[in-house]
């Protein structure tokens, strides 16, 4: 596998890094909930890229299974995620958060 | 030799009380007062087996310890649940179980037609339990259990009728004088745990000779501090004043807890601890003393009382006070033999004025009664047989006992406390004939409303009045010298208070001064007897005259002494004022400051707290993401 070819860790991890840190970004600066809940998907996929990138230097299946049990789980957040968004939208048709501040003391 | 089965005698009126409150009013009038007399009946019953049991035993064998369960064990210290069968406990089982349950048969008649018919028979219930664990207890502190206990049963049936502000208030006072005789007790009990390290009776008994020095302070305090305790229960000076205001409670309370048993725990209880008082000669001369006091002087102010209940009451403190004296010269025995006369006579006393309270439509005044021997000729004979018997003639049971008792004052050598004790017995005689002629011989005085309803009581009052009046009769005889070497009552308690009744202390009378002693006491007697019918009945205008003559001295007599009056301003409002001013400045500004103070910080802390609560899930992500940066930095720098 080690073709001459081959991307250097320190690539694929710098790219993880960027990708985390514009996902983090998202999370920080939109007020779109939906839009929040796609940069938090970036955070995962960024976070899962550095798993994967580790267990092809490693020579290790570890990061790979790890990889699916982050995608599940992603997978289930979603789903609940995205229900809560639905429902919060039906009570009160609106999606932005610093409009849902029910909380504030 | 079957076991006794001491346990039941006290479980068996608590059983009542607990089948009755868990059947509540299903059970019904009837339900009642048979759950409520079987239970003391059978505790009767079982009291004369266990009685029965203890005297087939040999002389030295008389002495019967049931460990029910261990109670607790602290260290060296141990405190059993365990019942103590004795000669002396034998006595006052029969007497609290007996007398107790001809006075819950009376109640039954008695209270008929009160509302609260069910919680009078589980408060009688109740307490008989207690004095019952009282008198059977094995040591001092289950002892001063029962001890609380029929000083809480005292309280809630004294203001049994707590709508009314001045049974309400009764019932208050009693709690409260008791307290501080409790106290005494309480410190009494914690200074022989510190220097014997038991309250078990005998453990106690036999470490006490070498833990004390005989005569010495510390025993002295310890004792004086139980007879503390003693003075507040059985009502002797200075702690006397709450027994005459406890008459607001129902009749038949007045005559068991008031007369028969409960006020007579402190004279058992100093019988008890008769080896303690013994190494401690000025305690015994205290109780002496003390008792000869209160017997002069409740004696003086049942002269002038009108109240029937309020005459009877001091006549029990005065009589108390005779018990009292009887230990303090050393003659134990002859303190329980009164104790036990005197449960019979003066609970007659109390059951017949309630007969004629009731008859009288709830009339206490004598100056409103008055010729009720032919309308009420039951109660008439019966009071007449138990005036006869507390005014000492003989062959009635009073004359016995406290002919006794000043028997063993003159031959200890307390011709003082002698002397006091037959003055006390002339106006005894006095007051109660007094009583006996204003209520039932000369005119009517009677209202005529009360005329109207006039009626003798039925069965279940009159036939308990009976078995009593018999009691008065013949309960003396048994303090008859049949045998040498002292009467049947004397060797009986033999074991518990040693031979000769008196350890040495009695000189031997000849008899020629024995005979004079009794016959000068009879002369006492009937001397007061003559004077209450001359002044009461023959020559109405003597009580006036001598009332007119000593004016100053009758009104101290009607007005008790001003002893409430003083009390109230020497040591109640002080004490009250005290408090307001601890409530307005401890209570209120320090206590209720500390408390809202705390409050207050935490609101302030909160106020800046909030601050943090945006309500903005970005500001919560931005934390977030700080605290996680914050992490990774402290990590990425080991």
């Amino acid at each position: 596998m080690s073709a001459p070819m081959a991307v250097p860790l320190s690539w694929m991890l710098a790219l993880s890094g960027v990708v985390f840190v514009i996902g983090l970004i998202g999370v920080l600066v939109r007020r779109n909930a939906l839009v929040i809940f796609m940069s938090i998907e970036l955070m995962l996929n960024a976070a899962n890229l550095a798993f994967v990138a580790f267990a092809r230097q490693l020579d290790s299946l570890d990061g790979q299974v790890f990889v699916f049990f982050v995608m599940t789980v992603a997978a289930a957040e979603v789903a609940i995620g995205l229900a809560i968004i639905v429902n919060v939208f039906r009570l009160r048709e609106t999606v932005y958060v610093d409009e849902i501040n029910l909380l504030k003391g | 030799m079957t076991l006794p089965l001491l346990w039941i005698i006290p479980a068996l009126p608590l059983g009542a009380v607990a089948l009755s409150l868990l059947l509540g009013d299903r059970l019904g009038r009837r339900g009642t007062a048979w759950l409520a007399c079987g239970a003391v009946g059978a505790s009767f019953a079982f009291a004369v087996r266990a009685a029965l049991a203890l005297a087939a035993r040999p002389e030295e064998g008389r002495s019967i310890t049931e460990v029910a369960y261990r109670w607790m064990q602290v260290g060296d210290f141990s405190a059993n649940v365990a019942f103590l069968l004795d000669p002396l406990s034998a006595v006052m089982i029969l007497v609290v179980t007996g007398v107790g349950f001809l006075i819950h048969v009376y109640s039954t008649g008695y209270m008929a037609h009160d509302p609260s018919f069910r919680r009078f028979f589980l408060y009688l219930n109740l307490f008989m339990f207690a004095m019952l664990t009282l008198v059977l207890a094995d040591n001092l502190l289950l002892l001063f259990v029962g001890w609380e206990g029929v000083g809480l049963c005292s309280y809630l049936l004294i203001g049994f009728w707590y709508t009314k502000p001045s049974a309400a208030e009764a019932g208050k006072k009693a709690f409260i004088v008791n307290r501080i005789g409790d106290f005494g007790f309480l410190l009494g009990m914690l200074a022989l745990v510190t220097w014997t390290g038991s309250l078990q009776y005998d453990a106690l008994f036999s470490a006490a000779p070498q833990a004390f020095v005989a005569g010495g302070i510390a025993i002295t305090v310890a004792t004086l501090l139980l007879f503390l305790g003693a003075t507040g229960k059985s009502a002797q000076i200075p702690l006397y004043t709450w027994l005459p205001d406890a008459m607001e409670g129902p009749t038949p309370v007045s005559a068991l807890i008031h007369a028969a048993t409960m006020v007579t725990a402190g004279v058992y209880m100093v019988a008890r601890c008769h080896s303690l008082f013994q190494l401690a000669p000025i305690s015994l001369e205290v109780v002496a003393v003390v008792g000869a006091a209160t017997a002069l002087f409740a004696a003086t102010i049942g002269l002038a009382q009108n109240d029937i209940k309020r005459v009877l009451a001091y006549s029990t403190i005065s009589q108390l006070g005779y018990m009292f004296m009887a230990c303090g010269v050393g003659a134990f025995g002859a303190g329980i033999f009164h104790l036990m006369t005197h449960a019979f006579f003066k609970a007659l006393l109390f059951l017949g004025a309630g007969s004629v309270i009731h008859a009288l439509s709830d009339e206490q005044d004598l100056r409103r009664m008055g010729g009720l021997a032919k309308k009420l000729p039951w109660t008439h004979a019966t009071m007449l047989v138990a005036t006869i018997a507390i005014a000492g003639i003989p062959p009635f049971a009073g004359f016995f006992s406290k002919d006794e008792i000043l028997h063993g004052a003159f031959a200890s050598g307390h011709y003082g406390v002698w002397a006091v004790g037959l003055l006390g017995a002339i106006l005894t005689a006095f007051y109660m004939f007094r009583l006996y002629v204003l209520a039932f011989r000369g005119g009517s005085r009677v209202s005529h409303e009360a005329e109207h309803h006039l009626h003798e009581s039925p069965p279940s009052m009159i036939v308990p009045l009976f078995v009593l009046a018999i009691l008065s009769l013949i309960g003396g005889w048994i303090g008859l010298p049949f045998q040498r070497g002292g009467h049947p009552f004397e060797r009986w308690l033999e074991p518990v208070f040693g031979a000769g009744g008196a350890h040495g202390t009695m000189r031997p009378l000849s008899p020629m001064i024995e005979w004079l002693l009794i016959e000068v006491s009879v002369v006492a007697a009937l001397l007061g007897i003559v004077f209450a019918f001359r002044a009461y009945l023959k020559d109405p205008s003597l009580a006036t005259r001598l009332r007119e003559r000593w004016p100053a001295v009758h009104r101290m007599l009607v007005h008790k002494y001003w002893v409430d009056e003083g009390l109230d301003a020497l040591v109640v409002m002080p004490l009250y004022r005290a408090s307001l001013r601890l409530w307005r400045f401890w209570d209120e500004k320090i206590v209720d400051g500390a408390v809202n103070g705390v409050g207050f910080l935490f609101e302030g802390f909160s106020v800046g707290l909030r601050l943090f609560q945006t309500g903005f899930v970005g500001t919560y992500a931005l934390f977030l993401t700080l605290g996680a940066v914050a992490l990774l930095l402290h990590f990425l720098r080991q």
